[in-house]
């Protein structure tokens, strides 16, 4: 006999089948697009992304943005983008991408050793 | 690359407590585990809202009703965070919510018990979101980057709940007797499934845990419980109440309060979908969606209506 108890944990609920039922879930014509959001903490700083949601149109984005991740003042601008037209690097390019500039430390102001009386420049 | 070397890139990340984000590699079953727990998790936020929505219309107060509103609002607001970050693992959010109503996703337990009474609303955050918010402050810590962002998120809004609830408990338990007989009914009826929120004990486990070495999780299932039951023993003294288990006793060379044994059959019999709620929380998570449906096809449909327009213009 095969046998193995197996260890949950919250929000981690063993997958019981028997509590299945036939309802099956009718596909909506069309479903809305995903949306990336990103908001401005405060004035002055930058927009920083924070999540994402599903909407219509960027208008209902904006609203739904509003509802979903500044309940508690976190924002003073929002800014959402469709997410398909978002172009991102790949994380196996990263060699290719960053290494170039693994070797020019002579970037870093620290490269340059200066007599003590100036060293703070 | 080949297959070895990405894991053994994966393996050094976790390794040195660097997070995996979505598009690195990750083996089959880290992306499995993660997308159930993550999904199962939002799932447990979105049906979560069904018990206290319960009573938003008979809050005994306007401001209780403002309170309750916004927690049950953070609550839909936890779920959302969550299926983005499942999302991010490759399975539509269509998927994740057809397979909960499908009954094939699971959500937590807990939330198949009912509401009898307004002090439950008290018990629930107290207990509920408590026990909810030891597992997310260990979750702000876990490998997948989406994962940890989101649970991040959720503790800073956790704290308010909990309070809120504890203070609902704290206002009845200085009440008169039938306000106080009330508050110690909700604490009776809360008390052991919130113990089960933490899953089954550690020593029925025979594998080795995965989701350990993967950090996904950090800590095991009674340590959690532990912690709770600890806490809970102090806080109930402060409301004048008992908590329902004769068991529970402080235990000098362990240095934690024993406790009595927890019933797994009815931890069982509820994930099985037997629990006293399980039907009526499915059915009215199917309604919703259903009779959201034409609003959710009317939205699309104005949103291509008015794109057509912008173009014409
Ligand atoms: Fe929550
Ligand atoms: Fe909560």
């Amino acid at each position: 006999m095969k046998f193995s108890i197996r260890k949950f944990y919250y929000g981690d609920i063993p997958d019981e089948k028997s509590g299945g039922t036939d309802y099956r879930a009718k596909e909506d014509a069309a479903t809305w697009p995903l949306w990336e959001v990103f908001i401005r903490s405060k004035q002055g700083l930058d927009h920083k992304h924070v999540g994402s949601l599903h909407a219509a149109d960027a208008k209902m984005a904006i609203e739904n943005a509003r509802d979903v991740y500044t309940r508690r003042m976190e924002g003073v601008s929002i800014w959402v983008v469709e997410s398909k037209y978002i172009t991102a690097t790949n994380p196996e390019e990263a060699g290719e991408l960053y290494e170039p500039a693994v070797d020019k430390i002579y970037r870093h102001p620290m490269f340059y050793k200066l007599p003590d009386e100036v060293n703070h420049m | 690359m080949a297959a070895a070397a990405q894991e053994k890139i994966f393996t050094t990340k976790i390794e040195t407590e660097e997070k995996i984000e979505p598009k690195d590699w990750m083996p089959d079953a880290y992306r499995k585990t993660n997308l159930r727990q993550i999904s199962q998790h939002a799932h447990s936020e979105i049906v979560g809202m069904l018990p206290e929505g319960n009573w938003i219309t008979r809050a005994p107060s306007l401001k209780r009703k403002a309170i309750l509103l916004a927690k049950v609002q953070d609550e839909a607001g936890h779920g959302l965070y969550l299926y983005s970050a499942a999302e991010t693992l490759g399975m539509s959010r269509d998927e994740m919510i057809n397979s909960l109503h499908e009954g094939k996703a699971k959500y937590s337990s807990i939330f198949n018990y009912p509401t009898l009474t307004w002090a439950d609303m008290g018990a629930i955050g107290w207990l509920v979101d408590g026990a909810a918010i030891l597992n997310q402050v260990m979750l702000c810590r876990t490998s997948y980057g989406p994962y940890a962002r989101a649970m991040v998120r959720i503790c800073k809004e956790e704290s308010f709940h909990q309070r809120q609830g504890f203070e609902i408990l704290w206002v009845l338990s200085n009440g008169n007797a039938e306000q106080k007989a009330m508050c110690q009914d909700a604490i009776n009826r809360w008390w052991w499934p919130s113990l089960m929120m933490f899953g089954p004990t550690d020593s029925e486990s025979t594998n080795s845990d995965q989701s350990m070495k993967w950090k996904i999780k950090r800590k095991s299932n009674d340590e959690l419980r532990q912690q709770f039951v600890d806490m809970c023993v102090e806080q109930v003294k402060v409301l004048g109440m008992q908590l329902p288990d004769e068991k529970i006793k402080w235990n000098e060379k362990r240095k934690h309060y024993d406790f009595g044994e927890i019933d797994w059959n009815e931890f069982w019999n509820v994930v099985k979908g037997n629990g006293p709620c399980n039907k009526e929380r499915l059915a009215a998570r199917r309604k919703a969606h259903e009779e959201g449906q034409w609003v959710r096809e009317a939205a699309m449909a104005f949103a291509a209506k008015r794109n057509t327009k912008k173009t014409a213009a």
